[in-house]
């Protein structure tokens, strides 16, 4: 990472003094991956055609360098630092299926913490939109062994598990900044529909509201988000819920999610 | 409540630890039997107790997966094989290093448990001496071929031609001479779903196999904490005049058994604390080992992939717990 990143600079050292005029810092990293995957020109396309488009260390991807589990890859994403995130998409380049979940931080913090499956290793990159329709990409290389997408999930083996589809279980905790953070897990096998045999089926939509009824974070998610997904949110002082925070969605064969989440 | 079975694919004893993508670095003009030599040399650490101390680290294609202990015991009429080790090659040179010490046949082959590292050698050994319990039987029959597989990718070249072999027999425990050696088969788990533990009475020489490591951080792709401690209890009123654990220097006091009880305690506890503050896995993989386990030999990486091992279960009792409606 470190020696992609020396690369770039090098690179940037260099333009002036070999081509007049150098290139705007900004669209110079544009198109100058720091992860140098060579799918990042597909990536632009699949998700950015037409807009514009930054790399901005103020994204962050915090994962670890090597999977012990694909189909259980720790990820936290978080451009707090950036103001004004409206959405944040994030999305593997290497995944068979692409996007993993996209979110809007409304009044949570513009962070989302989750684990998803890798079917190879991959960069993950969390890109956020701001006011200004800029998305500013941020990422992190995972190296995994993988399988991740293509195998069966354990609930969609298990007849009990299904007596259990979309049931909420979760807790508010508070923080020391007079926030909260709410952590939530979802039982759904989270299908890919790339396992021989199992058919698409995954948690869809998902929105989190406070007591009153004002909306907090909305989500959608895809079939890399791992089996049971659990989130991690956090709520800055300014939205704390208090008591009870209500999670509702659907998963895409309309299965209601429906539940109120205390401390 | 429930905790959902580990999914299939998490397995391994070293899952992807290393981009072990390159593979050893040799000249072609050396022969494969020059350049696969794990130099096997047992260590007889009690008479007629031999024991083949593997190295402190993870699988890489410069060790060949030399990560492991195995060893035997000599009777009066035959040889009981603790262990096969990691490879094909492994387990032939091992059965070399045997021949060298006696001419006595294998009665007996145990596998302590079913990670690679301590059965992938059985090819080299007589068919019918191969046992096992019978949890571990049906685990090597389950994940033995994608260990194999995992292998392949981490130790590179060492692997050629190695292929699982499920042990025919199912070992019982319990008290018996073999070959002419008064040995007695414990029957525990917690490491894995079932962990064997030989005992040789004769020197009083315990092969602890996984529920033991020494100077190295434990392992815990398959463990149940709670049982491995409950094991470490069993294992501590046992007279032991020696330890043999499955990864480290064999021991003359229990400073192995203090050591791994020490170990899994706060991981067992660093696992509920973080639960209950909140933590997401990511923060969990972002603290710091305490200082006093930074002795133990790839405790950086063992502490993480217990993270991703042990840690759902952990956030799972605290959610369930508060419960939502």
């Amino acid at each position: 990472m470190r020696s992609s990143t020396l690369i770039v600079l090098a690179m940037f050292w260099l333009c002036p003094v070999t081509e007049a005029p150098a290139a705007p810092p900004a669209a110079a990293a544009a198109s100058a991956d720091p992860l140098e995957s060579a799918r990042w020109g597909d990536m632009v396309k699949t998700f950015f055609a037409g807009a514009s488009v930054v790399f901005d260390a103020r994204v962050k991807v915090v994962a670890p360098l090597i999977a012990e589990d694909s189909l259980n890859v720790p990820v936290s994403v978080d451009a707090s630092e950036l103001p004004g995130v409206e959405e944040v998409l994030v999305f593997a380049d290497f995944n068979p299926i692409l996007p993993v979940l996209r979110f809007q931080p409304m009044k949570a913090r513009p962070a989302l913490a989750f684990r998803l499956k890798l079917q190879q290793s991959s960069p993950v990159r969390a890109a956020a939109r701001t006011a200004d329709g800029v998305w500013h990409v941020g990422g992190a290389w995972i190296t995994a062994t993988g399988g991740g997408c293509t195998a069966p999930s354990t609930g969609s083996g298990s007849p009990e598990w299904q007596e259990r589809l979309n049931q909420v279980s979760g807790r508010i905790f508070p923080r020391t900044d007079g926030g909260e953070r709410l952590r939530m897990r979802v039982i759904h096998p989270m299908d890919t529909g790339l396992a021989p045999g199992i058919p698409v089926f995954h948690v869809e939509e998902l929105s989190l509201g406070d007591e009153s009824g004002a909306e907090l974070m909305r989500i959608r998610a895809y079939e890399p988000v791992s089996e049971n997904p659990l989130f991690t949110i956090d709520l800055p002082a300014e939205a704390a819920a208090g008591t009870r925070i209500h999670a509702r969605g659907r998963d895409n064969n309309g299965n209601r999610i429906d539940a109120w989440v205390t401390q | 409540m429930r905790t959902p079975a580990l999914p299939r694919v998490l397995l391994l004893l070293g899952l992807a630890l290393t981009p072990a993508l390159t593979s050893a670095a040799a000249t072609p003009a050396v022969p494969d039997a020059a350049r696969f030599d794990y130099r096997l040399e047992p260590r007889e650490i009690a008479p007629g107790v031999h024991v083949f101390v593997g190295l402190r680290e993870d699988f890489t294609p410069a060790n060949g997966g030399n990560i492991v202990n195995t060893g035997f015991l000599v009777g009066t009429d035959g040889v009981v094989v603790i262990d096969t080790g990691p490879s094909r090659r492994y387990g032939e040179q091992m059965l070399a290093a045997i021949r060298r010490v006696t001419p006595l046949p294998v009665v007996l082959t145990i596998n302590t448990h079913h990670h690679p590292d301590h059965f992938l050698g059985n090819q080299a050994f007589p068919a019918a001496t191969l046992a096992a319990l019978p949890e571990t039987l049906r685990g090597i029959q389950k994940d033995g071929e994608t260990f194999n597989e995992n292998l392949y990718r981490m130790s590179g070249d060492w692997m050629k031609g190695t292929e699982r072999v499920t042990p025919a027999q199912a070992l019982a425990p319990g008290r018996r001479s073999v070959g002419g050696r008064d040995i007695e088969i414990v029957a525990l788990d917690g490491h894995t779903p079932a962990d064997v533990v030989v005992i040789d009475h004769a020197t009083g020489t315990v092969f602890a196999g996984d529920l033991l490591f020494h100077d190295r951080a434990a392992t815990t792709p398959h463990a149940n904490l709670t049982h491995w401690l409950a094991a470490l209890k069993r294992l501590a009123a046992i007279p032991a005049k020696l330890w043999v654990p499955g990864h480290g220097a064999p021991s003359a006091d229990d400073t192995p058994i203090r050591q791994t009880r020490g170990y899994l305690e706060w991981l067992a506890a660093a696992m509920r604390d973080g639960a209950e503050s909140g933590l997401d896995m990511t923060e969990m993989l972002a603290r710091a080992v305490p200082p006093q386990f930074r002795g133990l030999a790839e405790v950086e990486r063992e502490y993480r992939r217990s993270v991703v091992h042990l840690y759902p279960a952990a956030e799972q009792a605290v959610l369930e717990k508060a419960h939502a409606r």
